[in-house]
C-alpha cells in the first residue's frame, strides 16, 4: 500500500530532541483527526523508540536518528524511528517487560509500552549494525468526521 | 520541569511539574531525592498534579522514588495524577505497589 502523505525528520542523539521528535510525530498525526487519548498513546511511543536510540543506541557518542511518518488511507499511522548505532544482539530479550541494560535510571518498559500503546511494533536489529523501530496504529475515523 | 515541596510535620508533598522523560528525569530524580533525604518524611506524598507528559523515565523515577521511602520506612502515595500519566504507570503495574489517591 503506498502512503497518502510521509515526512522524514533527521535529529542528532540530543536527550533534547525528545520532546520535539513526540511534538512533531503528534503534529503529524493531527491529520487523521484522532483523539486526545490516541494523540498521547502515540507521543508516547514515540518519546520510548527516540529515548531508546540515545541511552541505547549512541550510549558514548552523539549519533543520527531518522524518524519517518507515514499516513495511509485506511487511517493508519506508521512511525519508523531508526538509528545506526551498536544495535541489540537479543532482540527477543530487550522486548522482555522489565528487562534494561540502562540500571536503576531506567525501568526496562520501553518496548512493553510501544507494543502496548500502539497496534503493532516492529523491531529490527543486528550488533553493530543499527536498530529500526517500525509501529502502526489505526486511528478510529470520528462521527461526523 | 520543577520539584515544589511542602512540609507539614513529619510529611512531605512534593509536586512536579512539566513533561517527566530522559531529558528531565535525571535533575527531577536529583531533586526529588535531595528533598526527601532533607525531610526523612514519615509519608511522602507525590503530586503530579501538573505533569503534562510522562513516559517510562517516570516509572524509574517513582520507583526510586518509593524504594528510598520504603529503606526510611515511610509510605508513599501518588495524587492528582493526569490520564497520560497513570497509562503509563500502570502498564508497569505501579498502581498495584503505589496507592493513586485523589
Amino acid at each position: 500500500m503506498r502512503p497518502i502523505n510521509e515526512a522524514k525528520i533527521t535529529f542528532l542523539s540530543r536527550s533534547a530532541n525528545e520532546g520535539f521528535a513526540r511534538t512533531a510525530a503528534a503534529c503529524f498525526a493531527a491529520q487523521l483527526d484522532p483523539t486526545l487519548d490516541e494523540v498521547n498513546d502515540i507521543k508516547t511511543a514515540v518519546s520510548e523508540a527516540v529515548t531508546n536510540c540515545i541511552v541505547h543506541a549512541y550510549p558514548d557518542t552523539l549519533g543520527t536518528v531518522t524518524m519517518r511518518l507515514r499516513l495511509f488511507g485506511d487511517n493508519t499511522l506508521e512511525i519508523l524511528v531508526k538509528d545506526s548505532g551498536v544495535g541489540i544482539a537479543d532482540v527477543d530479550q530487550a522486548r522482555t517487560p522489565l528487562y534494561t541494560t540502562g540500571g536503576g535510571d531506567r525501568s526496562g518498559m520501553g518496548f512493553t509500552i510501544m507494543e502496548s500503546f500502539m497496534d503493532t511494533l516492529k523491531v529490527r536489529s543486528a550488533p553493530g549494525k543499527g536498530t529500526t523501530v517500525v509501529m502502526r496504529r489505526r486511528i478510529a475515523r470520528r462521527l461526523g468526521a | 520541569m520543577s520539584v515544589t515541596c511542602a512540609e507539614e510535620g513529619r510529611a512531605l508533598c512534593a509536586r512536579i511539574e512539566g513533561e517527566v522523560d530522559h531529558h528531565a528525569a535525571r535533575t527531577l530524580m536529583a531533586e526529588l531525592a535531595r528533598q526527601v533525604d532533607a525531610a526523612l518524611p514519615r509519608k511522602l506524598e507525590l503530586d503530579l498534579g501538573g505533569v503534562t507528559f510522562m513516559d517510562s523515565s517516570g516509572i524509574a523515577l517513582v520507583l526510586r522514588t518509593w524504594r528510598r521511602m520504603k529503606e526510611l520506612g515511610g509510605g508513599m502515595t501518588l495524587t492528582n495524577v493526569p490520564a497520560q500519566a497513570a497509562k503509563v504507570l500502570r502498564a508497569a503495574g505501579v498502581d498495584r505497589l503505589i496507592p493513586f489517591a485523589e
